[in-house]
């Protein structure tokens, strides 16, 4: 069926296989950050609204020419039709040239000796980042990577940015400032961030697919417990934390040993209760989904074997549910991750301390010392817990060839 | 579908309108759980206008969210931007591990404090639901519908809008109505950046230690959340039921 | 020996088994016969105890299957259904091992009984043994859920319509296997099917069920001649009777000495391949090989025609 070819088709498609779309809109990303938006902000000190400072302004000539060059190239990467590992070999690249150069920048604009003045990365640098993530996400995405490459990708990627953390490479960085600053306790809070958000995870799990067993079990069962779960996640999570101060407190007070065991109305006590009911709507929708996904037939042929109960249920149905148990895992732990940063206005602590404290203070590198690590984290849960669940799924759709 | 579910959503949203304009009304309800003699009702600012804009910073960002992700599921499932979609897909799920109170934050610097920042948090977190869901309904279309679509003569913007995307309208119904229910909630945190929505109840009730305030600002947000979740499920039903009847 | 004795069984009130009375033969195949909702199945799964009975007695080897736990009762018993029932997330290996598994075999054994199976299955284990069941084809699921069912030398055998998901070509090629499985190793089979054709091929005896009712139990030759109801007739179905007739008849049986002419056939052979043999080349007599290929005598059309006929 070839229609015949208007000029003006075969016009568009030449310019199609001459330009990517989205390389265009990558280019002018990057150009107008580039040529239109400062690289950095400068301030005499943490207070002062900042002032905007240019590439070539911020740079030692020879590196912003150099800097010019390695956008200029990683635009053309993106303009002509490449092919995917090139072009997530090229995003990844000028997005590692960026924050080198932007810790360069620091460097270069702070006079030594200058314990006031500060330095932090504005519009320019965010969007010819942007721009450049985006590349590599298409590359990446395009590549169908496997599973055990994603993570030792994001392994490799992580480790460059811990070693070039301890090579100081951004030591000139406001946010670095403000990291030295509290760096006790910035691991004090790291360490509640992760205990409030997997230790809520677990004890979702833990409660959750039990759960879901008896809700796949009883019908009856699962419509009510489903529409309670379903009903506490429309609570907001700051009203869910505040809601869990009253009680908690009272139990505190009237509960012999309670305090002991640091329950508290205020802190991580409430968060962590507000957290794991949150947690677990997924987990009980997922098992139940992930158990009937097991097949009629299968069950059948598991009892028909001469399987116990509790061996069906481990060796077959458990088994075959997995992946999708995991899907659910994956969403509560992205989403308490997240979660857990507004716990820090009931005291619990956790990564969300230094945005409320940025926030009150209107100190952005504060918040950014809060933000960064909170969507870093969950982005790594993220890539590797996808990597798991494709590793642990069986396809199950049979071949038709019989 | 009795009379009875009927009479208790009626009822629901009579109590949340009565109790949106006349607070006072429920004062002694919420009297217990304030100490000192604080105020059992919020009053610093009016709940029904409170709740008006609440409503109004959900609903313009769902509308956003729902141009954007639909007019971007059809791109990709056009045989034009079909290299596309790995990348949509990947852009949609990676925009939703940056957690809302990062995205407010982040957000402030460019566009100052007040709403904008919450509704661009809120744009975002809309997204995912609404292009997965409409990217679902435009994939799995039955197969002989379209062919017979173009089999008719149709071009393939005709095909799209008499076809595909009435035939998808129940899914990508339920998309906007998961996103709402997320945005509801979300939009809560708004108000840690002076977006003007119920959260500011939360917050005064948060600082002064009155979990009468909380109560009420959490509950407002839950009853609105399950009424419209209920609406948007009745609207889809309805949807789907008049295009089964009409393919029959 | 399975003794079945006055065996009911109800659903909700209804009957689904009522009253049924058989006894299957150590080392025979029995095909149960019938239509979707005869009940069949259930009379089947009562024999393992995938379904409990209400009333009456199934005794194995002498001993009532109610005085053994369930699950150690199935443990002795092969299972294979429709559809395979194959474990998606484990290997063809994993999952031929699950009974030798439940029992508590040691690997070496059970390493030594999947191989020999899987060659029994004219499976190369060096090729199949770590494959997932999405990764066979569908011939190959059956046979490997049928290695499974076997995996423990199971003196009983029960399959519950094997070879229903395989298409007509794969589906003979399964009997053809299984008949000759059965010779190998002897195991007392009972299957349910609602193919005729089926029940024929296989069965040393049919057991034709209606309504929950067993309308008879006898040799598929008896049940081609004397149909015991209407009902038993239409499912042998007329006008098919004579070429069934056919089916389980071989040339060894009507062989005679003399000469023909044209192609041979082996003595194996069935009644009706023979017929189909002369009919198609024109031929009143067609000469018979023996399994070496020497030419031992010829098989007449008149003969064969007359196998065809009512016996008296």
């Amino acid at each position: 069926m070839h229609a015949p070819a208007r000029p003006a088709s075969g016009q568009r498609a030449f310019l199609a296989t001459q330009f990517d779309r989205l390389g265009i809109l990558i280019a002018l990303l990057a150009a107008y950050g580039v040529a239109g938006n400062s690289f950095v902000s400068f301030r005499l000190n943490r207070i002062v609204p900042g002032q905007g400072v240019s590439l070539w302004a911020s740079l030692p000539s020879g590196l912003s020419y150099a800097a010019i060059v390695v956008v200029a190239s990683g635009c053309i990467v993106a303009l002509v039709r490449s092919r995917p590992v090139v072009r997530a070999v090229a995003g990844i690249a000028v997005v590692a040239c960026m924050f080198a150069l932007v810790g360069l920048a620091g460097e270069n604009l702070l006079s030594d000796g200058d314990e006031l003045a500060r330095v932090s990365p504005a519009a320019g640098f965010w969007l010819v980042g942007f721009a450049f993530s985006l590349l590599s996400v298409e590359g990446l995405s395009r590549m169908s990577l496997r599973p055990g490459v994603r993570v030792a990708l994001l392994a490799a990627v992580t480790g460059t940015v811990l070693g070039a953390l301890s090579f100081g490479v951004w030591d000139d960085l406001s946010i670095m400032n403000e990291y030295r600053s509290r760096s006790e306790s910035f691991w004090s809070e790291a360490a509640t961030h992760l205990q409030l958000a997997f230790g809520s995870m677990a004890a979702a799990v833990l409660v959750g697919v039990p759960l879901g067993l008896l809700c796949f079990r009883m019908p009856r069962a699962k419509t009510a417990i489903l529409t309670v779960l379903n009903t506490v996640q429309t609570v907001p999570s700051m009203a869910m934390f505040g809601l869990m101060i009253a009680p908690l407190g009272w139990i505190a007070l009237h509960v012999p040993g309670a305090s002991a065991l640091g329950i508290r109305g205020i802190g991580a006590a409430p968060a962590f209760i507000a957290l794991f009911l949150y947690s677990l709507l997924p987990v009980v929708a997922n098992t139940v989904a992930g158990l009937a996904n097991v097949s009629a037939t299968i069950r059948d042929a598991a009892r028909g074997m001469g399987m116990t109960w509790l061996q069906k249920l481990l060796r077959i149905e458990l088994p075959i549910a997995f992946p999708v148990i995991l899907t659910g895992i994956r969403i509560v732990l992205v989403q308490n991750i997240g979660l857990v940063t507004i716990a820090a206005l009931i005291g619990g602590g956790g990564f969300g301390t230094f945005v409320f404290q940025g926030i009150g203070q209107m100190a952005m590198d504060l918040v950014l010392l809060g933000a960064v690590p909170t969507v870093a984290l969950a982005f790594g849960t993220a890539v590797v817990l996808d990597a798991v669940i494709d590793a642990s799924s069986v396809p199950t759709e049979q071949r038709a060839d019989t | 579908m009795s009379w009875i579910t009927n009479l208790v959503r009626v009822a629901v949203l009579a109590l949340l309108v009565l109790f949106l304009v006349w607070p006072e009304l429920f004062e002694p309800m919420f009297a217990p759980l304030t100490r000192n003699g604080a105020p059992a009702i919020y009053t610093r600012q009016s709940l029904f206008t409170l709740a008006w804009h609440h409503l109004a910073i959900v609903a313009a960002a769902t509308l956003a969210a729902g141009i954007v992700a639909v007019g971007m599921a059809i791109l990709v499932t056009r045989e034009a931007g079909a290299e596309l979609l790995p990348f949509a897909r990947s852009v949609v799920n990676i925009g939703q591990t940056f957690p809302p109170v990062a995205v407010l934050a982040l957000a402030v610097p460019v566009f100052g404090f007040g709403t904008w920042p919450t509704l661009i948090a809120l744009f975002l977190y809309a997204l995912l639901p609404i292009f997965e869901n409409t990217l679902t309904a435009l994939t799995t279309l039955p197969r002989d519908v379209i062919e017979a679509a173009r089999g008719a003569g149709m071009s393939g913007f005709q095909k799209l809008m008499q076809i595909e995307l009435p035939l998808s309208v129940p899914l990508i119904l339920a998309g906007v109505r998961i996103a709402v229910v997320i945005s509801l909630a979300t939009a809560t945190i708004g108000s840690t950046v002076a977006a003007s929505t119920l959260g500011e109840v939360i917050i005064a009730g948060l600082l002064s230690n009155n979990t009468a305030f909380v109560l009420q600002g959490g509950l407002v947000v839950a009853v609105m959340a399950v009424l419209l979740h209920d609406a948007l499920m009745l609207m889809e039903r309805r949807l789907a039921r008049s295009i089964d009847n009409q393919t029959d | 020996m399975i003794e079945i004795e006055n065996v009911s069984k109800r659903y909700d009130g209804r009957l689904v088994v009522d009253d049924v009375s058989l006894v299957i033969e150590p080392h025979k195949i029995v095909t149960i016969v019938g239509m979707s909702g005869s009940g069949k199945t259930t009379l089947l799964r009562m024999i393992n105890r995938l379904v409990q009975r209400d009333s009456g007695c199934i005794r194995l080897d002498g001993t009532d299957n109610e005085l053994i736990p369930g699950h150690l009762l199935r443990r002795s018993i092969g299972y294979a259904i429709q559809g395979d029932g194959l474990f998606p997330h484990r290997s063809v290996a994993e999952n031929i091992a699950t009974v030798p598994r439940l029992l508590g075999w040691d690997k070496q054994r059970i390493h030594a009984r999947v191989t020999e199976l899987l060659a029994l299955f004219q499976l190369d284990p060096a090729v199949y043994a770590e494959r997932f069941p999405h990764q066979l084809s569908g011939g190959q699921r059956q046979r490997v859920g049928v290695a499974r069912a076997l995996a423990a030398g199971p003196n009983v055998l029960l399959m519950d319509e094997p070879f229903g998901a395989l298409d007509p070509i794969i589906r003979s090629k399964a009997r053809d296997d299984l008949l000759a499985i059965h010779r190998a190793i002897g195991t007392t089979i009972v299957m349910v099917t609602h193919d005729m054709d089926e029940a024929v091929t296989l069965g040393d005896r049919i057991a034709v069920m209606d309504a929950g009712r067993l309308l008879q139990y006898a040799s598929p030759a008896e049940i081609m001649a004397n149909p015991a109801n209407p009902f038993v007739e239409t499912l042998v179905g007329s006008s098919e009777r004579p070429f069934r007739m056919l089916s389980f008849g071989c040339v060894a049986d009507i062989v005679e000495p003399g000469e023909a002419e044209g192609a041979p056939i082996s003595l194996d052979a069935s009644l009706r391949d023979a017929l189909a043999e002369l009919l198609w080349s024109g031929r009143s007599a067609i000469p018979v090989h023996d399994d070496n290929g020497m030419i031992v005598g010829q098989a007449k059309l008149k003969t064969v025609l007359n196998r065809a006929a009512k016996p008296v």
